[in-house]
């Protein structure tokens, strides 16, 4: 009880941090336009390789600096932010869609459906991820549509097992049976019964899951696989500074930064929440 | 004659500040054996639990001394006396079925103090542990000592564990409910091996149990607790010839015939638990911790 | 019982890994680019695009490639690499050394970080200590392979340049081994310069694979061992005369291990894919480095032959790590 209270307390900073965070990224990209100070495209040769604003040599209006084209850091990132944030959201929902109707399906029906689902769920679990991304990335042709697909096709799994594993322990109980007796149809059943139960778990799932799809596009981007060259994303910045991290390492540094905190933020922000909805914990 | 186990004043209380024990004092002599009997949750096990220096993290030690044999134990250090309790005390657990680890075997389980603590021989150890398992009637002990835990019985790993507490010769042993997990039958013989070793070997024992009739059997003094409290002390036989505080008598009147060992306790009388909290409230009102 | 639990699980491993052969095979069919139009130079005639097609077997039906492949397979012959124009396997087996040599170098690492986190956290719990190992494992767990790679380029190879960040060995050596076990060999042949020059070259990808595992064992670890710490049998071996630490390593440390240990086999499936990308990120001549180039190039085998062996991978460690817990743990030894 002490226990539970105080770790609820802990997580109020924690909550606010990560979602501000959070908060802050997104606005940024959604308003990218009006936000950047710079066009992310303009390339200028004279302005090649500016340091950050504290340093010898900065030019007023490029805060992080430039890269090796002269292009601005910041508004590259902040442009970045928009592509990180969408395939964050289309891909982790339809990820959890996917996982979910799926994890529904063999739970409550067992036997045949459940064999083919779990032996599928095994066959994804010996693929190196990444390698898999990569691979569906390359035939899906490069893009923000294939970038989101491969995401959902890989990491549906996470959520498949979560669901999955609840609704078999909610399909043997007495009280599915007797509101199927009372006339409820199956899947209503499951749906209004186990739903409720896996919520908090899925919820925190879907959050890191965002992260993780971050991460994934990002090291995409870096194999120069995600989406077309010109559009500044998170991971293309970070394989232009793992180039020119001798000459210039802002350009490495920043965008780092940048993922790292927003990496953290998602799997915190779903931590507290989790534990914010979580019927043992409250 | 100096006691083996000297408790002066002891207090403890939980983060709530709720107290499991009140001043409690005892005193047991060598080779005597000292019942501490009351119902469960009265704080015995505490009691045994704090010598041992084994309380649950929880519960906090507020004043007191605990003196073995002379010893002060809060004037050691945490090494000094962790090797004082190693040496000279030993616990018989309650359930034997977890006091062995299940991933070791019995052998290993039972020198490893001998050795590791004591600095024993291998060689001197096993024979001392061969030589134990003899006195607890086990005719196997090649089969025992190379078990693992679950191969035995729970009769069986009781009797390892008492060999084990009687091995180094201990001056105190604490046996906290030891027939308590056992069924019936299996019960009466644990019950006779602890005192038939406690006699060969002369050891004392802090011997912790709800039951009036084991403590009519092996003990030669009681002390009753409530509510961590010891309400009365007195010589066994005295205790049930003369019982003098009306929680003792309620007690004894609550179980059928104290003569047979194996009845159960009944509830105890209404008026007599009010009467208690009476008293355990009054003493709680001027009761500051450090001022005993 | 142990042989039977070790056939089943063998079975299963089989039907996985026909699996994974089968999606790898739809997956890469369905790739719209011609890799035999990449290979040839620009005007080759139609004939030459049709003689290459058959050589490698694309002119036939997808589920006739695919038996005729899967055949080839069991026979250990996994076929040609189209843009290296060399036998896929061979390719596979130079390149694997270097990956299992870093994947269990980050391994050791991580356990030789996290299992002191975890006894430190049990050992101080309900401290300030634990406290730091919870927050510590935490944010160490969240940040990927690929983000501490980078970190550690950063702090390393630029800030304080004391570590390798490219290649597995200084290129400018001459290398006297036979095989691609570099770093084995170099020990047995007794050449400990060529030993930590190659350690220099593996440190940082393997601790970059190394943290977010190390992190998870303290974790998982931690919250076994105090678990068992408040078991009836530690009570009892504290009542012995050992010290906290003595308890944890000698009656804890085993039980608390088991659960912990079919956890960190499926984590370590995850560090073996991590490698994929921080080969990438190290320019580290292993598996994963020549896979990312392998689906640049299109090459189908050299994809197929790469994939199924670390699928292969995979369901190893399972079962041994399933074998491990069968073995360590008595009941099922002796039940």
């Amino acid at each position: 009880m002490d226990e539970a209270r105080i770790s609820r307390r802990g997580l109020g900073p924690r909550l606010w941090l990560a979602g501000g965070w959070l908060v802050l990224a997104l606005l940024a990209a959604i308003f990218a336009p009006l936000v950047a100070p710079q066009d992310p495209l303009a390339q200028d040769l004279m302005l090649e390789r500016l340091p950050p604003f504290w340093l010898d040599g900065a030019e007023p209006g490029y805060w992080l600096g430039t890269d090796s084209l002269g292009r601005d850091l910041l508004s590259r990132l902040i442009f970045g932010g928009r592509i990180a944030f969408i395939v964050a959201f289309a891909a982790a929902t339809s990820a959890c869609l996917l996982g979910s109707a799926l994890g529904l399906i063999a739970g409550y029906f067992g036997g045949w459906a459940d064999r083919i689902i779990s032996r599928v769920v095994d066959i994804w679990m010996a693929f190196p991820p990444v390698l898999f991304a990569i691979l569906l990335v390359a035939v899906l042709g490069t893009g923000l549509s294939s970038v989101i697909l491969a995401i959902a096709i890989i990491d549906w799994t996470r959520f498949c097992r979560v669901i999955r594993a609840e609704a078999m322990s909610q399909a043997r109980m007495d009280y599915v049976e007797s509101a199927r007796i009372a006339g409820y149809g199956r899947i209503g059943i499951m749906l209004r019964e186990v739903l409720p139960n896996v919520l908090p778990s899925v919820v925190a799932l879907l959050s890191l899951e965002m992260g993780i799809a971050v991460i994934v596009e990002a090291i995409l981007s870096f194999v120069n696989l995600s989406i077309s060259t010109d559009d500044p994303t998170w991971g293309s910045i970070i394989a232009e500074g793992r180039l020119s991290i001798h000459q210039a390492w802002w350009v490495l540094v920043f965008p780092l930064i940048t993922l790292i905190l927003t990496v953290l933020s998602f799997s915190q922000f779903g931590e507290a929440l989790k534990a914010r909805f979580d019927p043992v914990l409250r | 004659m100096e006691p083996c186990l000297d408790i002066r004043r002891l207090s403890a209380v939980l983060p709530n500040g709720q107290r499991v024990l009140r001043s409690v004092s005892l005193a047991v002599q060598p080779g005597e054996v000292r019942a501490l009997v009351g119902e469960s949750g009265a704080g015995k096990t505490m009691i045994g639990k704090a010598v041992l220096g084994v309380l649950p993290k929880s519960v906090r030690v507020v004043e007191g001394d605990m003196l073995v044999e002379g010893e002060d134990l809060g004037h050691l250090d945490a090494k000094a006396r962790r090797t004082l309790i190693g040496a000279r005390t030993a616990l018989i657990p309650q359930d034997p079925l977890t006091a062995l680890n299940p991933s070791r075997r019995i052998g290993a389980q039972m020198t490893d103090r001998l050795v590791r603590i004591l600095g024993w021989s291998g060689e001197r150890a096993d024979t001392r542990i061969r030589q134990l398992l003899d006195e607890v009637q086990i005719r196997d002990p090649e089969r025992v000592l190379k078990s693992y835990p679950h191969e035995l019985s729970g009769g069986m790993r009781q009797r390892v564990l008492i060999a084990a507490a009687f091995a180094a010769e201990p001056r105190l042993i604490v046996a906290d409910e030891p027939t308590t997990a056992l069924d019936v039958t299996v019960q009466k013989q644990i019950l006779r091996l602890i005192a038939q070793l406690q006699r060969d070997h002369g050891t004392a024992i802090l011997f912790v149990t709800h039951d009036l009739g084991v403590v009519a059997k092996i003990s030669q003094k009681v002390s009753v607790l409530y509510a961590g409290k010891v309400v009365e002390e007195a010589e066994t036989a005295r205790l049930f010839a003369a019982p003098q505080h009306p929680y003792t008598r309620a007690l004894i009147a609550a179980t059928p015939r104290y003569t047979d060992p194996y009845a159960s306790l009944k509830p105890v009388d209404e008026s007599v638990l009010a009467g208690l909290a009476a008293e355990i409230a009054a003493a709680d009102k001027d009761w500051r911790p450090g001022h005993g | 019982m142990l042989l039977q639990r070790f056939l089943v699980r063998l079975l299963t491993m089989l039907v996985t890994l026909f699996g994974v052969a089968i999606v790898v095979f739809v997956v890469i069919r369905v790739a719209p680019g011609d890799p035999i139009a990449m290979m040839l130079p620009p005007g080759a005639s139609d004939d030459d695009i049709a003689r290459l097609r058959a050589l490698y077997g694309l002119d036939k039906s997808i589920v006739q490639q695919f038996f005729i492949w899967l055949g080839g397979v069991l026979h250990g012959n996994f076929g040609t690499s189209i843009s290296l124009r060399q036998d896929v396997l061979g390719l596979v087996f130079n390149r694997l050394p270097a990956t299992l040599e870093l994947a269990t170098f980050a391994l050791l690492m991580a356990i030789a970080i996290g299992v002191p986190m975890a006894i430190l956290g049990a050992r101080n719990r309900g401290t300030a200590v634990e406290a730091g190992v919870d927050i510590a494992s935490g944010a160490t767990l969240s940040i990927p392979d690929f983000l501490w790679g980078l970190v550690l380029i950063l702090l390393f190879g630029v800030l304080v340049p004391v570590f390798d960040i490219s290649g597995r060995v200084s290129p400018q050596l001459d290398l006297p081994f036979v095989t691609q076990f570099y770093l084995v060999e170099s020990i047995l042949r007794l050449r400990f310069d060529l030993t930590w020059d190659l350690l220099k070259h593996m440190l940082m990808p393997a601790v970059a694979l190394a943290l977010p595992l190390a992190a998870i064992i303290a974790q998982l670890l931690k919250q076994s061992l105090k678990e068992v710490l408040d078991l009836d049998y530690v009570v009892l071996a504290r009542v012995k005369g050992f010290s906290e630490t003595q308890v944890i390593l000698r009656e804890a440390l085993k039980n608390a291990a088991l659960p912990t240990l079919t956890l960190v086999g499926v984590q370590f499936t995850f560090l073996i894919g991590g490698t994929v990308i921080v080969e990438r990120l190290f320019s580290y001549e292993g598996l994963g480095n020549m896979a990312i180039d392998a689906v640049i190039n299109r090459d189908l085998p050299l994809i197929q032959g790469i994939v199924l062996v670390f699928a292969l991978l995979f369901v190893l460690i399972n079962l041994a790590v399933d074998m491990m817990y069968a073995l360590l743990n008595p009941r099922l030894r002796h039940g």
